[in-house]
């Protein structure tokens, strides 16, 4: 080894050993605790070794719920929020008066507390024996009947969460999307113009490829995001999550470790490594797309 | 197409809140391109002569006065119906489409009974790719190209959909010495092939000579003087228009009329009939000196260059308002290198006296 990559590797060592001790540690022991039978946490002992975790983690119904809760919430807000943010910010780059009040508006959530935002939200939906919320007061207005939003049906609950999620993660991409557009060089706009194209071709032909890795990038970090969601539907159902059929996998993962029916780290690191897996898995699909579909 | 612009005025809102004048970027330009033609814009940057671009293509708007393309008025037209073709300073290739499909991109604006099948619409772009020879290239995408080669694929987007009137901006700035050579006498070739109606823009002096039929003389924002080069080398109307044009550059020096006799410092340099006593800036062109033993004009000789095809001398006088004087000698004259001083008689061509104030030529 030469001097340079000695004192390269030098500089590294900290972070290394930070990296080693409290990211790479745990996922080897996660690994192997989802792979030890009847593990005690009280003894720290185990019967065997084998697949048993998985196979009751896949069989557990409330872990199929939060299954079926997570990919709803990611099929689901990826694209709509993503979408939005893309209308939002062009609606932002085409006007000049007033664009930093506006940004500095759809900002906001940003940088306010998740469960701040969640009393917010209550306020707006739950239903309680003195209001039954700003939300179905509207509905009322239109004729039609109250929801309860926070106890009531799956479809109801499911649709509060998932406004919610996206309206958590709009300013970032908001964020991301306008600076992509605003880099933009003017002159392929200008250029398009000379030559009569419609602004639908515009966007269609120019400006989408021009931002595409920009958007490539928050669906990656989204399907990411939303596959790790937990926060929200605390804030919005509270910690019983299971109760409320509205558990989501890092929940599970929670429960199984910390919650009523904790104690399981087994049955907790087989859910882990399963979303890993997932995530993973569509990590790599989303790669293969980028690849074929993006320039540069 | 003839390209009239009459009396074109592009102000814009000043800036500065402190400040209330507006900026004209554009003052009052006047001028008919003929039919056929390579015009050049020419000037210092800020003068305006982007602007008039713009202008002309549609994508800004005047403030005053009209342009019309042949007999009919396109003032209020946006640009898609002007039927220009544009080539950008950058060239504004799309990065993301490959050569054919960026010249077809225009061709796919086509609505109604102009649209196109994908097979016409590649041979169009194919015919096209074929006149600026970059036909061999066209499945690559821009960034696979080289400088001078997506400088044509633009030249070939704008000739797509055979516009009336081709603008270039500044089509040179953007390659190397030995291409822009290239390049300019190849956009004279397409231009004289196809007879667009062109004007393109430029602050190389060089670049407007060598190709264009017709210069206009830009500076801040005001037009200075129209006409073939050649003519507005030879008879420029102002002492800007006399810098800008030529390298090497004018010499300026200060000078005096006296009794109809054009004097610079202690020499007596020309007769100037008709001119009356005063101060006055001169210019001399660097090919305007013959060396002459006898000669009026006396300089210290700081080097002498010897260029092959001439012998460049470089000396001082009191009388120059620039620290060097340049003038250029053919090398049949047999130099003494070791000279300290050299004497000049001026070729009354080349000697062009101005007012000392406004600039104005003063004709002799």
């Amino acid at each position: 080894m030469d001097n340079k990559s000695m004192k390269g590797w030098l500089y590294l060592l900290p972070a290394i050993f930070f990296l080693g001790v409290f990211m790479v540690y745990p996922l080897v022991d996660v690994f192997i605790y989802s792979f030890e039978e009847g593990y005690n946490s009280a003894s720290q002992t185990f019967f065997g070794v084998g697949g048993y975790n998985y196979s009751y983690v896949l069989h557990d119904p409330y872990f199929l719920q939060a299954l079926k809760n997570t990919f709803l919430l990611v099929v689901i807000t990826v694209p709509v929020s993503t979408l939005i943010a893309l209308l939002i910010s062009l609606g932002l780059t085409s006007i000049t008066k007033l664009r930093d009040l506006y940004q500095t508006i759809f900002f906001l959530p940003y940088v306010t507390n998740t469960l701040a935002i969640g009393l917010v939200f209550m306020i707006l939906f739950k239903k309680t024996p003195y209001s039954d919320g700003m939300v179905n007061m509207l509905l009322n207005v239109f004729g039609a009947g109250s929801v309860d939003f926070i106890d009531g049906p799956y479809w109801a609950k499911m649709t509060v969460l998932c406004i919610y999620t996206i309206w958590v993660v709009l300013p970032f991409k908001i964020l991301i999307l306008t600076s992509a557009l605003l880099s933009v060089n003017q002159d392929y706009y200008n250029a398009a113009r000379v030559d009569g194209t419609s602004k639908f071709r515009i966007f269609m032909r120019i400006t989408l490829p021009m931002i595409s890795p920009s958007i490539f990038y928050l669906v990656i970090t989204g399907f990411i995001g939303a596959f790790k969601a937990y926060s929200d539907a605390v804030a919005l159902f509270g910690t019983d999550l299971n109760a409320a059929g509205m558990n989501t996998i890092v929940g599970y993962v929670y429960d199984m470790l910390y919650g009523d029916s904790g104690g399981y780290p087994s049955y907790a690191a087989a859910a882990a490594l399963i979303l890993f897996v997932i995530v993973l898995t569509i990590t790599c699909i989303n790669m293969l797309i980028r690849r074929k579909h993006v320039y540069i | 197409m003839k390209v009239v612009l009459e009396h074109l005025t592009k102000r814009f809102p000043s800036r500065n809140r402190k400040e209330k004048e507006d900026v004209i970027a554009v003052n009052d330009f006047h001028f008919e391109i003929p039919d056929g033609q390579l015009v050049a814009l020419l000037g210092p940057s800020g003068c305006g002569k982007s602007t008039t671009l713009n202008l002309i293509c549609g994508l800004q708007k005047p403030s005053d006065g009209k342009i019309f393309f042949g007999e009919t008025d396109v003032t209020n037209l946006p640009p898609e119906s002007r039927g220009v073709g544009l080539v950008f300073q950058n060239y504004a290739l799309y990065p993301h489409l490959t050569v054919e499909q960026n010249i077809m991109f225009p061709l796919g604006n086509l609505k109604g009974k102009d649209k196109l099948s994908k097979e016409e619409m590649k041979a169009k772009a194919l015919e096209a790719a074929k006149v600026v020879q970059i036909d061999q290239l066209m499945e690559r995408k821009p960034s696979e190209l080289s400088g001078g080669q997506q400088q044509r694929v633009a030249i070939a987007r704008a000739l797509v959909k055979r516009p009336r009137v081709l603008l270039l901006d500044e089509p040179l700035s953007n390659l190397d010495a030995r291409l822009r050579l290239q390049t300019r006498e190849e956009i004279r070739r397409i231009q004289r092939e196809t007879l667009i109606t062109t004007v393109f823009v430029t602050h190389d002096q060089d670049e407007a000579m060598s190709i264009s039929d017709m210069i206009v003389v830009m500076e801040a924002g005001v037009v200075q003087q129209i006409g073939k080069p050649q003519s507005v080398y030879d008879d420029p109307v102002n002492l800007f228009v006399a810098k800008f044009l030529g390298t090497p550059a004018i010499n300026v020096f200060d000078g005096t009329v006296k009794n109809e006799k054009l004097i610079i410092g202690d020499d007596t340099v020309l007769d100037t009939p008709g001119v009356p006593d005063q101060d006055v800036s001169v210019g001399i062109r660097p090919e305007g000196f013959w060396v002459d033993d006898n000669g009026a004009f006396k300089c210290d000789v700081q080097a002498v260059e010897v260029m092959g095809r001439d012998v460049s001398i470089v000396s001082t006088h009191a009388g120059s308002q620039s620290e060097k004087i340049r003038s250029i000698i053919s090398t049949e004259f047999k130099m003494n290198h070791d000279l300290k001083q050299v004497r000049f008689t001026l070729k009354p061509g080349k000697v062009h006296i101005f007012n000392k104030t406004t600039g104005e030529r003063i004709r002799f």
